[in-house]
């Protein structure tokens, strides 16, 4: 990350983006200056508990935060060439669908009901894509056969489709017109074990036959294992460990990033009390100036209570913390 | 992938083409027999409509008086009988069919036409636009709808155009409500959002997305207003406020036969009985349409 720009294949270059929404109650500061970059082809996983941001981080990027109450500043946010700040309406309903595109968490819910899921594939396509309604339905099809469904299924509804069967028709929707930025949002969640695995496989496959990137919003460490290439840690509304899938996986800096580790169950031990991180989730009406995570970790001191930098710890390994500057300072990963 | 394409636009793609929304709609609709009932007594009431239209003359049949004949109890030669002016009821009824059917159709086109939009526009963004038209709304239902319908028969003078636009007027702020009311949970639908990410323009998403997912309370209400348009117009036209006095409306006869109640009931239960027959069809219908039109109910 220490290269210049211009020699890098930017999908996504997002500088300083600011989420607040303003209620009466007060004003929740929903994401603080996150900076992320996504090369083209590349996966990265945003990790972090619930009300990290991760949601909020990936409507922003869409432009569908809801104003009011939300408010979105930012600095820089180009998504494929395209600057989405200053944009017209019509020109950001090209953008949606075609060059980036999202996959929602709950696939009971993604699908309108009324429709048959051809005709919904269908319309994604006829919006971007200069065809015939024929041709549509037909490419619908194809991308139908290619998450795995039967193409004469196209003329049926969404309720005579199961969980996972939903979540392909919603992934073929979501890749009908070959996104060059996909947004996944807890895709597997609603979904049990089995019917993850393929649905992962196939997000894996498709993702290599249209070199599209990929942010996949998860809180689950293993997917990301599986699907990613780099990861970003969020909490309370900022990226607080930034890598390559080895760095943070295997060479763990931040002590949130540490303590979600450790409080996965140990496979090699049943009888293991698991470990949670101690203390909640802060408020996000009342933000500490400093480090967010202060107040849960472990190895708390007063320079937590500044506001922490943003600090490379080698070429791709970023994280927010000023433990590090304490001597000899290093995290207790417990060992499986 | 360019066998795979061919293959699928051959057979497949036929089967697919088959299963349109109205064939599905009809399959739904006909299983129902009190729906069919609806549909076969408006067919019914449209075919006599029509076929009265063509046999009988108006300046001969319907409006020439012919004061020997007054007042004959039905029988097989006058099966309605003949009113206070020796005309032949069935005749007139079968003839004025056309105002009724015209008026309550026309005017909850109008109705819900405006009104929904309005209702639709109104849930959809919510915020200052919804309130506006919202309170707009109220405003036009705090007028009660006879007076309302009244004002505005007298200001424009009476005729069926105006009959129509009256009685769709006084209807159109309760299909704003209604619409708005059935958007507000879909407004939220994820499938609302996913069809925002998928490039989507704002106006499609109300028509194409929104309204289909609430039409049901939508579809009741047409049907309920054809069946009030009819007798809203009955009773202006009861008032002396609707069609002009010799047309044989169903309200009109009712109204010129109400004085002879007591010795001529006939004269006002057989217009009475069309409009009841009528209204029956259309919310018969009105029911089996919403629930054929739910694909969740299917099969």
């Amino acid at each position: 990350m220490s290269q210049t720009e211009n020699t890098k294949d930017l999908v996504l270059d997002l500088k300083n983006l600011q989420v607040r929404f303003e209620t009466e109650d007060g004003i929740c500061y929903a994401v603080n200056g996150l900076d992320l970059e996504i090369e083209r082809g590349k996966a990265l996983g945003l990790v972090g508990e619930t009300g990290a941001g991760k949601t909020t981080t990936a409507l922003s990027l869409l432009r569908l935060v809801p104003d009011p109450p939300g408010v979105v500043e930012c600095e820089k946010m180009v998504i494929n060439g395209h600057d989405m700040l200053n944009i017209s309406i019509k020109e950001l309903e090209k953008i949606r669908g075609k060059d980036i595109s999202m996959i929602f968490q709950d696939p009971m819910t993604a699908l309108n009901p009324v429709f048959t899921v051809g005709d919904q594939i269908a319309e994604s396509i006829m919006l971007h894509e200069d065809v015939s309604m024929a041709d549509a339905q037909r490419k619908a099809i194809d991308m139908l056969e290619l998450v795995g469904i039967p193409g004469e299924r196209a003329g049926e509804y969404p309720h005579e489709f199961s969980g996972g069967m939903k979540q392909r028709v919603v992934i073929a929707i979501a890749l009908a017109c070959h996104p060059q930025l996909l947004i996944a949002d807890e895709p597997t969640t609603a979904l049990d074990v089995t019917i993850q695995a393929q649905v992962l496989d196939l997000m894996r496959n498709l993702r290599q036959q249209y070199q599209t990137s990929l942010i996949m919003i998860t809180h689950d460490l293993g997917i990301v294992a599986e699907v990613c290439d780099d990861v970003a840690v969020m909490y309370g509304g900022n990226i607080v460990e930034q890598g390559t899938l080895e760095d943070v996986f295997n060479h763990t800096m931040h002590p949130y990033t540490e303590g979600l580790f450790n409080s996965l169950p140990n496979i090699n031990d049943r009888k293991a009390k698991l470990t949670p991180i101690r203390g909640l989730m802060l408020d996000p009406m009342d933000m500490p100036p400093g480090c967010p995570f202060a107040p849960r970790c472990p190895y708390y001191d007063e320079k937590c209570d500044l506001p922490q930098e943003k600090k490379y710890v080698t070429e791709t390994h970023a994280i927010r913390c000023c433990a590090y500057e304490r001597p000899g300072f290093h995290i207790e990963r417990k060992e499986r | 992938m360019e066998e795979n394409t061919n293959r699928i636009s051959l057979d497949e793609y036929k089967k697919y083409k088959k299963r349109s929304l109205a064939a599905d709609v009809w399959h739904n609709y006909k299983k129902s027999p009190s729906a069919m009932v609806g549909l076969i007594l408006i067919v019914i009431i449209i075919v006599l409509a029509i076929a009265a239209q063509l046999i009988y003359d108006y300046e001969v049949d319907i409006v020439q008086q012919d004061l020997s004949q007054r007042f004959i109890a039905p029988n097989t030669e006058h099966l309605f009988g003949t009113d206070q002016y020796g005309r032949d009821v069935l005749t007139r009824v079968l003839y004025g069919a056309k105002y009724s059917l015209a008026v309550g159709i026309v005017s909850v086109a109008i109705s819900c036409a405006i009104g929904a939009t309005l209702g639709l526009i109104a849930g959809y963004y919510g915020g200052v636009i919804e309130n506006v038209i919202m309170r707009f709304c109220d405003i036009f239902m705090g007028i009660p709808s006879v007076l309302l319908g009244i004002a505005i028969m007298s200001a424009f003078g009476q005729s069926l155009i105006v009959l129509m636009l009256a009685v769709g007027l006084v209807y159109m702020s309760a299909f704003a409500r209604t619409a708005r009311s059935a958007v507000l949970p879909v407004r939220d639908q994820e499938y609302i959002e996913a069809a925002k990410v998928a490039g989507v323009s704002d106006l499609k998403i109300i028509f194409s997305h929104v309204l289909p997912n609430s039409l049901s309370p939508i579809i009741v209400q047409v049907t309920m207003g054809v069946a009030n348009g009819i007798l809203t117009a009955s009773f202006l036209s009861f008032l002396g406020l609707g069609v002009p006095v010799p047309a044989p409306e169903w309200g009109a006869m009712l109204s010129s036969g109400r004085q002879y109640i007591r010795d001529y009931s006939y004269l006002t239960n057989f217009p009475g009985l069309a409009i009841m027959i009528t209204v029956l069809a259309f919310n018969l219908m009105g029911d089996g349409l919403r629930d054929a039109l739910d694909p969740k109910l299917k099969q």
